[in-house]
């Protein structure tokens, strides 16, 4: 009798540990399905197929590159476009015609001739003008991103397999193999993805203008969040007398928390924009609208931490004959420190993913420019993954899934400096 | 055991004559609560006073009422006079007071930093010293006498909260008088304590009194007994009886006391 009890104890113990395990690798399950759906989907995204091709210079462009002093060696994007056809037939051969023209053309990427022009402008204005005509070599190899349609092509076909893309004709798709037969085409890495911002051509959109927008943004909401947030736990938890309108403040802050974050946005949007006549579309803005989001997050995380520091540090440093103010910068506060700054960084995540509250103040645009300080427009990370997924061409989701990779790394980046940061604190305190 | 009489080497008439602290009809309010009845004691110069009585009687409120801990109490009301040399504390600056008194609580509440900068924190917000070589002095000289110098001399940079309970105790000690304060006030200081480190802080105690008033709060009637040179018993608030510790261990003139000390209320 009391021995099938125990061994129906001991059943029940193995069973309910076994459900722990069963939820834990369900977690994992689901999050290594996310990681695989990711970052397979974002791959592609990382490198791009370029073509190598030998642009000739017209002679007159030479002519003005050795003697002129470089303004009058610009071309205009037409002439560009002439040379890439020119260097185009030379490699494929095939007739002159403007249909044929065209099809060579859509091979590459649009941007091509602007590319080229810009490449030639870079040429004059370095040191090549100072150079004799002699050492001037009148062509040029230079290497150019393809049209997303070529680009799916030749995936494909390095895949193994046969995708009947109606966007390329039959000429064009051998025209693709002949290049690639000639050892012309070359998958490199794309680090455009990193070093520009977004177009309306997948080779061309990268994130850096997003970055830059949702670091300015991040930085701003910091360094208005933080300060304001943890003076103002201190006062709450050290210094207000406990009373109806300290109890109504908590319950404010409580409430705030838990505000939707579309709400903080139409906030932003008839203060910050119409009342303040802020910057649209400006991190300034969309930081301002972070920090209040953010802001009873840190409230709520440093007043747990300052509840948690024991009574008795309180007690010997008044005994010791230390001020209030003192006590809590001396002691008090440093020892809530790690939870005070582990509740600031999760709220910083928090504000990092956010989307909404940025709609409302006219983050949610295209912006094919970084935004060199806090007052130009900007989109952020989470936005710009939000407008490429929404994209019809799917080129531009693998872009999407790229950016969803770089934002988790931030996100991680963030955790493992939060975890760092307490690391470091608690070392001070055991010394 | 050291018993306070080997002690009070000084003429003991002469000591029981100048009152360090003096109370006279202080009552204290938590909230609507009342928890001290027209309290009126003394507290002489160089001796040990031991509170004791039943758990809630008020005797810790008593103590912070000394150096005016219960002003960081919300809601909490001192009435009536209470002087140390004269002084109405009322009328003193509580900053100021508090370097005046040092105080050990019931749990030992070191700061979570070295133990070197646990004692040289007063010194540093008060600026006793005028260097670091000074500071260094105090440091050893109150670690010395609160008996703890041998066992952390090579550790001074080490973490407080490493030690042991009766060193965390008897560090907190040290703290205290690197103030050089004039009265010690203790909360029962051996309540968390073992039976050996308790006995180390007893004859610290003892040591102490020499050189400073302390005013200690037990639950332990063979402490009060053994510590010391008066004790005043309280009840629900009030002073049933005060004087010395002989005569009111061995003769209470009051029924209530001797209820508490013989163990049948409290």
């Amino acid at each position: 009798m009391k021995e099938s009890r125990l061994r129906r104890r001991y059943r029940a113990e193995r069973r309910y540990r076994f459900y722990g395990k069963a939820a834990i690798a369900f977690a994992v399950c689901f999050l290594f399905f996310f990681f695989v759906a990711i970052v397979s989907r974002a791959l592609p995204a990382f490198s791009q197929h370029e073509v190598l091709l030998r642009v000739a210079l017209p002679d007159n462009l030479l002519k003005n590159l050795s003697t002129a002093e470089g303004e009058d060696a610009n071309i205009s994007e037409g002439a560009a476009r002439r040379m890439l056809d020119a260097a185009l037939a030379q490699e494929l051969g095939g007739g002159g015609s403007a249909h044929e023209r065209r099809a060579r053309r859509a091979l590459l990427t649009p941007l091509a001739a602007l590319d080229l022009k810009r490449r030639v402008e870079n040429l004059s204005a370095s040191s090549v003008s100072s150079l004799s005509p002699s050492l001037l070599l009148p062509s040029w190899s230079l290497s150019f991103a393809l049209s997303s349609s070529s680009e799916r092509f030749l995936r494909a076909q390095s895949g193994g397999e046969q995708v009947a893309d109606p966007a390329l004709s039959d000429m064009q798709r051998d025209m693709l193999t002949a290049l690639d037969a000639k050892g012309l085409v070359a998958k490199r890495f794309n680090l455009a993805f990193f070093t520009r911002s977004d177009s309306r051509v997948p080779s061309a959109a990268g994130i850096r203008g997003a970055l830059l927008g949702s670091l300015w943004a991040l930085l701003i909401a910091f360094l208005l969040a933080f300060p304001l947030g943890v003076l103002t736990a201190v006062h709450l938890e050290e210094f207000a007398p406990r009373n109806r309108l300290s109890a109504l403040i908590e319950v404010a802050i409580y409430n705030l928390a838990a505000v939707p974050s579309i709400v903080f946005g139409l906030l932003g949007l008839v203060v910050f924009l119409n009342w303040w006549q802020l910057p649209r579309s400006a991190p300034l803005t969309g930081g301002m609208v972070l920090a209040l989001m953010t802001l009873p997050i840190v409230v709520v995380t440093a007043r747990s931490a300052l509840k948690a520091v024991p009574e008795g540090i309180r007690n010997a440093g008044l005994a010791l004959g230390a001020s209030h103010s003192q006590t809590v910068l001396h002691h008090v506060l440093p020892q809530a420190m790690p939870g005070i700054l582990t509740g600031a960084i999760i709220g910083m995540a928090r504000a990092l993913g956010e989307t909404a509250p940025l709609l409302m103040i006219g983050m949610v645009a295209f912006i094919a420019q970084a935004p060199a300080t806090p007052l130009d427009p900007a989109t952020t990370l989470p936005v710009q993954i939000f407008l490429w997924a929404d994209h019809p061409d799917p080129a531009f989701s693998s872009r999407a899934a790229a950016a969803i990779l770089v934002m988790l790394c931030f996100l991680v980046a963030m955790n493992a400096a939060a975890v760092l940061l307490r690391q470091a604190f608690e070392r001070k305190r055991q010394r | 055991m050291t018993t306070p009489d080997k002690h009070t080497d000084k003429p003991a008439a002469a000591k029981r004559q100048r009152a360090k602290i003096r109370a006279r009809a202080v009552n204290v309010y938590y909230g609507d609560k009342q928890a001290l009845f027209q309290v009126a004691l003394e507290v002489p110069h160089k001796q040990v006073t031991a509170l004791i009585g039943p758990s809630g009687c008020g005797k810790s409120t008593f103590l912070r009422c000394i150096n005016r801990m219960n002003d960081v109490i919300e809601g909490c009301r001192v009435e009536g006079e209470l002087t140390i040399d004269g002084e109405n504390v009322a009328t003193l600056d509580p900053v100021a007071l508090r370097a005046r008194i040092g105080m050990v609580f019931q749990k030992p509440n070191p700061f979570p930093k070295s133990i070197y900068d646990n004692v040289a924190y007063g010194v540093r917000i008060h600026a006793l010293a005028q260097n670091r070589k000074e500071t260094d002095e105090i440091v050893r000289q109150s670690l010395a006498r609160a008996g703890l110098e041998q066992e952390v001399a090579s550790r001074l940079n080490d973490s407080a909260t490493a030690l042991s309970g009766g060193q965390q105790q008897r560090l907190c000690i040290a703290r205290a008088i690197a103030l050089q304060p004039d009265i010690i006030l203790m909360d029962e200081p051996c309540s968390s304590l073992d039976p050996i480190a308790t006995a180390r802080i007893e004859n610290l105690i003892a040591e102490l009194s020499q050189n400073y008033t302390i005013v200690i709060v037990t639950h332990s009637m063979q402490q009060a007994a053994r510590v010391s040179h008066r004790t005043v018993f309280f009840h629900l608030g009030r002073v049933v009886e005060s004087g010395e510790t002989t005569q009111i261990f061995t003769t209470p003139r009051r029924k209530q006391t001797e209820r508490y000390i013989t163990g049948r209320i409290g």
